[in-house]
């Protein structure tokens, strides 16, 4: 019978946590930049850029992440590549990200008053310089609070990722749980260690969320 | 060496998939009814500020939205068992979407109530109606109808995270889809066509629940 | 030569007709009041000639830029036509000042130190150089609303379309900037001004013209108009005014 401490579960439980942060940052990162180019696409003159960015946002909104990783998981050995669950788990988390930020910044932009457009538009500003000078800086400060709350979306994501075999924090629980026999005790912890990463970035989004008032510049 | 696709191996398996999916919307539809029931038991507690619940509450939807919901699966079906509540599979499943769901609509519906305009409920008063009828009649349907696009969304997600489900061996579609690939071999094709399966399941359920809102809440027969 | 030349413009919003044929020359300095009802297409008239809005047929033509209904050098145009907004529409998260002295570095690529003279040049006209440093923010809609002509004066465009621009303003506001405006009808400016402000038109004005469902109903000196219109329609709309 295995005699593991109280102890001994928590110094796994951080470190399976340690491979949660670093998922989630790179998804967070990588995801970002592609939700920025997403965004640009979205609102471009041609609809075929347009076009595309939809369907492909709509996928990634519309389908289970489970699906979205076991496709890239299982898809990628058909193009001969041998991918390690990291890099699907990196891979998939960063295409859903993407989707959902692209989406989340596309709505602020949006909300900015087309009054900004117009006026600099008749100040022969062109459609990049709009966005530049005027349109994205104003949709930025907007966009702060849901960012940050999407961010509680990624980390949670990670968990998904244990089913394709990375070891972050659930699939370190679930083995622990297993050569333990105290299910309770650990995921209870693990719950609660979910619980230390999500809850302050959750509470910073609302802050955000009461406190700026869109269009101030301090 | 080429790779050549065989959708029609997963076909085959097309008993399994309708199971699945059938199994996949029960699953939605009784966490929904449920969900929806407490989330509104929920948000008449933290709107009305109802002592001790509206900070039961507070603390149960913060604990839910702040942890996967995997996690309160695996927490619910493997570590209740300790504390001598042994659930089978569907009722851990079910169990867990119902408290997921209950949590993120106690938010949505919360919003929505406090943003009744005051003068709504001045006039509700001032006709003699209680506060029971005046929650009732006037504050709770224009609520649920201002934010029933959000809750049409939530529903959608909790419907794609069922998806996780098949790890406590719930047969839902997702069980269906990793007990076919173990048959065809074929992972990637299986996968594929589940999920396009999902994809339309997703835009099914926010119809569905679209109509819903319509007849149940704004009493618009269309 | 016209500064502003309008032929033959038509515009549809999907199936609605709503300009019928505008023929309309203004010369350098003249000062327009363009007056109807809502619906009239007055507003819609206007933003055609800096090109906000689209037009099916017909031409446009301000000081050699001519407008195409498909393809029109937008850039080119735009900085020799400067448009004042009824909801100001200032830049919010940048200061006064650089609100003024944005188009001119961006589009005009004027340096920093020559941009920022032109600035204070411009917002010492309208009477704000004080709130150089002020954000959009601190400022009552009077004197964003001057900010907004600064900003559109900083471009040194031949022509200045104002759009109801007293229209959002509090009554006590507005004179300080219809007095903005008269100072540049009397240095020269082409002005072309959608306005419900009938005594400004008056004074101000040397053209007034009528637009009733789409078309140009009745145009001519202002004084003589409110004397004596022409048309009932015209009567009618005076005598809703007053």
């Amino acid at each position: 019978m295995n005699d593991i401490s109280t102890w001994d579960i928590v110094r796994n439980l951080l470190d399976g946590a340690l491979w949660t942060i670093g998922l989630s940052l790179t998804a967070f990162v990588l995801g970002g930049i592609a939700g920025l180019a997403l965004l640009f696409a979205r609102i471009a003159k041609h609809s075929i850029p347009r076009f595309l960015a939809k369907g492909y946002i709509e996928v990634f909104q519309g389908t289970p992440l489970l699906m979205q990783l076991f496709i890239i998981f299982f898809g990628s050995s058909l193009l001969g590549l041998e991918i390690s669950p990291w890099i699907a788990a990196a891979l998939g988390l960063t295409l859903f990200t993407s989707a959902y930020l692209g989406e989340i910044w596309r709505g602020c932009v949006e909300s900015v008053p087309k009054g900004q457009w117009e006026a600099s538009a008749s100040l022969a500003l062109t459609h990049f310089e709009q966005m530049r000078h005027v349109i994205l800086p104003q949709a930025m400060r907007i966009a702060i609070a849901p960012t940050v709350g999407f961010s509680v979306q990624v980390v949670k994501g990670t968990a998904v990722t244990s089913i394709i075999g990375f070891v972050e924090l659930t699939k370190t629980g679930s083995m622990l749980a297993n050569a333990t026999f105290q299910p309770f005790m650990v995921f209870g912890c693990v719950a609660l260690g979910y619980f230390a990463l999500c809850y302050p970035l959750s509470a910073y989004s609302r802050y955000l969320e009461r406190n700026i008032h869109g269009s101030r510049a301090h | 060496m080429a790779y050549t696709f065989d959708f029609a191996s997963v076909l085959d398996y097309s008993d399994a998939l309708l199971a699945g999916t059938v199994k996949t919307l029960a699953l939605t539809a009784v966490g929904t009814v449920f969900g929806l029931g407490i989330g509104i038991l929920g948000a008449v507690s933290r709107a009305w500020k109802l002592s001790p619940f509206d900070r039961i509450f507070a603390v149960y939807v913060e604990l839910i939205r702040n942890t996967p919901f995997l996690v309160q699966l695996f927490f619910i079906f493997f570590g209740l068992p300790a504390l001598g509540l042994q659930l089978n599979e569907w009722q851990a499943a079910i169990l867990a979407m119902v408290i997921n769901l209950g949590a993120y609509s106690t938010e949505i519906i919360r919003s929505g109530i406090e943003a009744t305009p005051r003068g709504q409920i001045e006039a509700a008063e001032s006709l003699a109606m209680t506060r029971a009828q005046v929650f009732r009649h006037v504050v709770l349907p224009p609520a649920l109808l201002k934010v029933w696009p959000s809750i049409c969304s939530q529903v959608v997600i909790v419907m794609l995270g069922s998806s996780v489900c098949s790890q406590i061996a719930a047969e839902e579609l997702t069980f269906a889809a990793n007990f076919i690939q173990s048959r065809n071999f074929r992972a990637f094709e299986t996968y594929f066509v589940v999920t396009a399966m999902y994809f339309l399941l997703a835009i099914a359920v926010r119809q569905a629940m679209v109509q819903a809102g319509q007849r149940l809440i704004a009493r618009r027969k269309k | 030569m016209a500064l502003v030349r309008i032929n033959g413009l038509h515009k549809h919003f999907g199936s609605n007709h709503v300009l019928k044929g505008i023929d309309l020359d203004i010369e350098e300095g003249q000062v327009i009041a363009l007056i109807g009802r809502s619906g009239s297409g007055k507003s819609t008239l206007l933003r055609t000639i800096n090109g906000l809005e689209t037009f099916e047929q017909g031409e446009i033509e301000v000081d050699g830029e001519h407008l195409h209904p498909r393809d029109t050098d937008l850039r080119a145009l735009r900085q020799k036509v400067g448009m004042i907004f009824q909801q100001f529409n200032l830049f919010p998260h940048l200061s006064v000042g650089r609100n003024v002295m944005l188009a001119t570095q961006v589009v005009k690529k004027i340096g920093e130190k020559e941009a920022e003279d032109i600035a204070r040049t411009m917002l010492l006209k309208v009477g704000l150089l004080e709130k150089f440093d002020a954000y959009p923010d601190q400022l009552s809609g009077g004197q964003q609303q001057r900010v907004a002509i600064a900003r559109a004066l900083a471009m040194q465009p031949r022509v200045l379309l104002c759009d109801e621009i007293t229209s959002a303003l509090d009554p006590e506001l507005v004179n300080e900037v219809l007095a903005v405006v008269k100072t540049l009808a009397a240095e020269g400016m082409t002005l072309i001004m959608v306005t419900h402000e009938m005594r400004f038109a008056r004074e101000v004005g040397d053209k007034l013209v009528f637009m009733h469902h789409g078309r140009i109903h009745e145009s001519g000196d202002p004084q003589q108009l409110f004397a004596n219109p022409q048309t009932p329609e015209l009567a009618n709309f005076i005598g809703s005014i007053n």
